[in-house]
């Protein structure tokens, strides 16, 4: 298996030399390979062209990440997995290396992306994308754009006292290149564990949970330049699949469970104990799936109520109540209500002036989006749309609802981590940091 | 110079500045040089020198990088100079060095590939797969796999073989995949070491990595292609993996999870029905997501899901794509082959919605309906009869052309429909829809001659005097003609015998093997194709079937000539003795259905006997023992069961129909309701078999019960 690589911009419009990132390993490809990828990719009409395209011989594989495409092209039948499972690893990596993903930071960070493919493939065969290795061979340093942040400010104490916020990390601070501890200011030795859970949901027309799946992971992110072991502890009720029920209280259950190959697993069973000795950069340490079956009731609750108003109008009224516990706050959500597909116009009753809607006239939808939810709480809108040739048969277009939202600090499964420890212990420089966050991979619910 | 500009001209300074110690610099440049040595030959000659001396740097990691960057300088000549810094590379102490230098050797030979391939450079790789760095030896396959190419690639023997199996646990992911794939070429003595071998490699089954457990699983299929019940087992426990990929973050990975999940229900559509709410779209993914996982819902579907995933499939209908939407209608019509009640209902609803495109796809999928399911027609011309939107497109005008034509009697509003499509005739562009509404309206002629004739002529003559597309003329003067011999013979021809296509739904998707599909199993083939099965086909359209009839008439199968030419008994002797049952030549399902359609019924009657439950392989089993032949059978779980079975007996063939559950015979309550059809006709041959059939059922009823 063998290919070249090539990043491309993704903003709109593409051009042929629009290239960040070109790399030809094996002197085989054509000279304007590139611009066959670009011609093939603006001569589909569709969102988005498919994973896999081929050109006489040449097959080109990508991805979109960080709203780049990551473009590799091979003449082999070679596995699917493996290239996409290697552009995606090359993605992360660039991100791991220059702090974030997005065309400025390839930009500006070439030569380092140019080492790093240099390293990571030779021949068209990939040789490492491990880390560890990885840094002994990279030399050159990430440049870094630092965008203004409040978040910056408000971390500073009142004449350097340690405040309440100092506690918490900014959220940007995870957001850094791996190696940046060879300069001065912003060595600090941190590890981050964070706990990532995607849920999918159905609910239906009359309120019952069809579907909900929790897709999880473990990952941590480590700034420690050097590795030292590594324990995490999981709660002690946690059990994978349906017969293997521990303990009384509360479990945490999963149907399906893997580890990443470095984990060591000699006292999971017992203590529900993970070793591992991190190595720079992200990685996923854990994985896991829940099906079916919640512990607790779905985040969110929709009552809607769709009738014909008198004329053209249509009343839409959505009662949204949050089922978190009341001291958990759901983050920029967002709740999509399709609309008949010829109408026109919209006005609103929403209960708090922070929240927003409008009609997106191009996807024939309303969007309604609060920034805070609070746990326990009730919101509700009142919609008014405009559609000329209103019939009954129109309601039938009025939905299903889809809603994607973040709820910070909650996990849907109750994992949690009991404590982290680092072995030995390492001088008091290193932080640790443990995050939780669900985002909405999918939350649909019927009117 | 990454953004496309032409810097070539600045190579001198570069080759100077190439003599640097700062090994960020020196990247850069060779960077530079890979890039326009191929622009400039002669002074990227100048640059060998500083490369040559690098390679004998103390730095391993300088004179790695020196000689990658010496063997990817791509112009002629090159190899007199790289040819000793590889070989003392591949001696190195540094595996860094090694790794390089091994790729070398494949590099090498690619700029030279009509020279003779050095032995002695062989044996050494050969001799360096036992290196102890990992990387080194995974270069090494990969290098001899090209260098030997011609010679069909690298030698997997048993030594090597076993060697790479021991050494797997040591590779990373990337070279775990790679050696499996290598590992294909392989085939083991014994069932012994094959076995060995499986049980070895049964923890990567589980894999997280999707790459190695896709190569893992692709292997044991490869390997136990002699054991279905291993590929079986082999593949339930990798469903696990491959539905985590389904559900990954990367939708890139999804998507290849889910063509790959597709491959998997060719053989075993059972495995995944349970998990069906894991192809739920959601509404964030691509549309090719999407439509794969509408592809996967249709298969997964079966007696408890059916109306949830109906459910699901109709809340698409109405996304904001109309590919997507009409994708999702397509697929509640697949259902519909099955459900078709439920289906029905969803679809005819869909019309209300009057939107042009929705109603066009539910139209199409109407057409495809009623061909394979006889008994919807009813329900579906009262709904096309109740829909006052016309599709505007040529596929949706085709389709609906087509159901007036074929079922016009029941449709009463067919000859004002059809007036409407005559009258815009002049700025129809589209031949392929004039030639359908040629044919239905000739059909329609035929039902209800008084309401057609008119507009029929005015058809006729427009087609034949003013069109410009010759197809449709010489079609239009086809069926002139046809007319003129009169409306008996016209009837004959247009409206012959079609075959019979509820025959295909009944015996279903036939599980495929898993060699079918094996071979493309985790490759780049199996991501583009659309997984087209025979049912994804749109029925043919009627001039289609017509032809169908004819080539049917024309072109006798291989089976059924066998049939005429077997030498005819004499009758006095079988009759004598006992008409015993004799298995002949398997009979395809082409020959078997057109001899159902010519004949007529020659015996029915209700067997005293329940369906056995046995599954289908024993039934067939059983009944192959009394030399009675199995065509086809119906889903165990469908609730009219039907089987259709074959003998022969004192030179006639015997087909008989075994039914379960026929709804025009309520008093049967269970009982199998046989009809039988001979040729040459024997009433005793019949007796016989019956008793035959009888004693089957009844023995295997009573070893269960």
């Amino acid at each position: 298996m063998w290919f070249q690589i090539k990043i491309k911009s993704s903003l709109c419009p593409v051009y042929p030399g629009d290239h960040l990132i070109y790399k030809d390993y094996r002197g085989e490809a054509d000279k304007d390979a590139v611009s066959i990828f670009y011609e093939m990719v603006t001569a589909l009409s569709g969102d988005q062209p498919p994973v896999v395209m081929s050109h006489k011989d040449l097959n080109f594989i990508h991805v979109r990440q960080g709203g780049l495409y990551w473009v590799a092209s091979t003449k082999t039948d070679a596995s699917p997995f493996t290239i996409i499972e290697f552009l995606n690893r090359l993605a992360a990596l660039t991100k791991d290396y220059c702090g974030s993903l997005c065309e400025k930071s390839v930009r500006m960070n070439f030569a380092l992306i140019y080492e790093l493919l240099d390293e990571m493939v030779d021949y068209g065969y990939i040789q490492t994308t491990s880390t560890d290795i990885l840094k002994n061979f990279i030399q050159t340093e990430a440049v870094t754009s630092k965008p203004f942040s409040l978040f910056d400010l408000s971390n500073v104490g009142l004449f350097g006292a340690e405040t309440q916020q100092s506690k918490v990390a900014p959220s940007a601070a995870a957001t850094r290149p791996i190696m940046s501890h060879r300069s001065e200011q912003g060595g600090k030795n941190e590890i981050f564990v964070d706990v990532v859970e995607r849920i999918s949901v159905v609910i239906g027309s009359n309120g019952v949970l069809m579907k909900a799946d929790v897709e999880g992971e473990i990952r941590v992110k480590c700034y420690l330049p050097t590795c030292s072991e590594m324990r995490i502890g999981l709660n002690e009720e946690f059990s994978i699949g349906k017969s293997q029920l521990r303990g009384y209280g509360m479990a945490v259950r999963v149907d399906e469970c893997s580890f990443h190959q470095a984990v060591k697993l000699d006292e999971f069973d017992t203590y529900r104990i993970l070793k591992v000795c991190p190595s720079q950069g992200e990685q996923t340490l854990m994985q896991y799936q829940l099906s079916d079956e919640l512990p607790c009731a779905p985040p969110f609750r929709l009552f809607p109520t769709v009738e014909k108003d008198y004329g053209n109008r249509l009343l839409i009224f959505l009662k949204l109540r949050c089922d978190l516990p009341p001291k958990s706050t759901a983050l920029n959500v967002s709740v999509t209500v399709p609309v008949p597909k010829s109408s026109l116009s919209l006005s609103q009753e929403l209960s708090s002036p922070d929240q927003t809607a409008d009609l997106q006239l191009k996807n024939k939808a309303i969007l309604w989006s609060i920034p805070r939810f609070p746990g326990g709480a009730q919101l509700s809108a009142l919609f008014k749309v405009e559609v000329p040739g209103l019939s009954s048969a129109s309601l039938l277009e009025v939905g299903p609802v889809s809603m994607s939202f973040e709820l910070p600090k909650h996990t849907c499964t109750g994992l949690q981590i009991r404590f982290l420890r680092l072995s030995p212990t390492h001088p008091g420089l290193s932080q640790r940091w443990v995050r939780y966050v669900t985002h909405s991979d999918s939350y649909t619910i019927r009117i | 110079m990454t953004q496309g500009l032409d810097v070539s001209s600045l190579f001198m300074e570069m080759v100077k500045a190439s003599a640097t110690v700062d090994i960020v610099q020196k990247k850069l440049v060779y960077l530079y040089m890979v890039t326009y040595a191929g622009h400039k030959p002669d002074l990227a000659l100048l640059a060998i020198n500083t490369l040559r001396k690098d390679c004998a740097d103390p730095n391993p990691m300088v004179r790695g990088l020196a000689l990658r960057n010496m063997c990817n300088l791509r112009m002629p000549g090159i190899t007199e100079y790289i040819q000793q810094p590889i070989l003392s590379g591949l001696r190195d102490k540094a595996s860094y060095v090694r790794r390089v230098a091994v790729l070398g050797c494949a590099k090498m030979h690619s700029l030279q590939p009509n020279t003779e391939i050095d032995p002695s450079v062989v044996n050494e790789l050969y001799a360096l797969l036992r290196d102890p760095d990992p990387v080194v030896m995974v270069n090494c396959l990969r290098a001899l796999e090209e260098i030997l190419r011609d010679e069909g690639g690298v030698v997997i023997n048993k030594p090597i073989a076993h060697h790479l199996l021991n050494r797997l646990k040591d590779l990373d992911s990337w070279a775990q995949s790679e050696v499996l794939r290598l590992l294909l070429r392989y085939c083991p003595r014994s069932d012994d070491e094959l076995f060995d071998i499986l049980s070895l490699l049964d923890g990567f089954l589980s894999s997280a990595h999707a790459p190695v457990m896709a190569a893992t699983l692709r292997l044991f299929l490869h390997l136990a292609a002699a054991h279905p019940a291993v590929q079986a087992d082999a593949l339930s426990r990798a469903r696990g993996p491959l539905l985590a990929v389904c559900g990954s973050a990367s939708r890139e990975l999804r998507f290849a999870g889910l063509s790959h999940v597709q491959q998997v229900l060719r053989s075993q559509p059972a495995q995944y029905c349970s998990h069906y709410k894991r192809f739920f779209c959601s509404y964030s993914e691509p549309g090719y997501i999407r439509l794969r996982k509408m592809e996967i819902l249709v298969e997964l579907v079966n007696d408890e899901n059916v109306v949830l995933i109906l459910e699901e499939l109709k809340s698409y209908c109405t996304d904001v794509s109309t590919d997507l939407a009409q994708a999702a209608i397509a697929a509640i019509g697949r259902i519909g082959r099955t459900y078709t009640e439920k289906c029905l209902d969803i679809l005819t609803g869909l019309l209300a919605l009057k939107q042009e495109h929705i109603t066009s796809a539910v139209v199409q999928t109407f057409r495809d309906l009623v061909w394979f399911c006889p008994q919807s027609t009813g329900p579906v011309c009262k709904a096309v009869e109740g829909c006052d939107e016309t599709p505007q497109d040529d596929e949706g005008k085709q389709a609906l052309l087509w159901l007036l034509g074929a079922h016009g009697e029941l449709i009463s509003s067919a000859p004002y429909l059809l007036e409407g499509f005559i009258d815009g005739l002049k700025v129809e562009i589209s031949s392929a829809v004039k030639m359908e509404l040629l044919t239905s309206t000739l059909k329609l002629f035929l039902s209800r001659p008084a309401e057609t004739q008119d507009m029929l002529g005015r058809l006729l003559h427009y087609c034949i005097e003013d069109e410009a597309d010759m197809n449709v003329r010489d079609r239009a003067g086809l069926y002139y003609r046809l007319l003129q011999s009169g409306p008996d013979r016209t009837r004959q021809i247009l409206l012959g015998p079609n075959s019979d296509p509820s025959m295909t739904v009944l015996t279903g998707r036939p599980e495929e093997p898993v060699s079918v599909w094996a071979s493309s199993f985790n490759t780049l083939g199996s991501l583009c194709g659309t997984g087209a099965g025979p049912e994804n086909l749109p029925a043919e359209d009627s001039a289609h079937q017509v032809h169908a009839a004819e080539e049917a008439e024309l072109g006798f199968g291989p089976a059924e000539q066998n049939l005429n030419t077997e030498p005819e008994e004499p009758l006095s002797d079988a009759a004598a003795a006992e008409l015993d049952l004799t298995a002949g030549p398997p009979i395809s399902h082409e020959a078997f259905e057109r001899l159902w359609l010519d004949l007529q019924v020659v015996h029915q009657q209700v067997l005293e006997v329940r369906r056995p439950p046995e599954p289908p392989e024993t039934l067939q089993a059983a009944f192959l023992l009394v030399k009675i032949q199995t065509l086809a059978f119906s889903r165990a779980d469908a609730a009219l069961w039907k089987a259709y079975v074959y003998s022969r007996a004192g030179g006639t063939l015997l087909l008989a129909e075994l039914l379960q559950g026929a709804p025009e015979e309520p008093e049967s309550e269970g009982m199998l309701l046989v009809s039988i059809k001979q040729q040459p006709e024997n009433q005793s041959a019949v007796r016989n078999f019956i008793s035959v059939l009888k004693r089957v059922l009844q023995t295997l009823s009573s070893n269960t019960s």
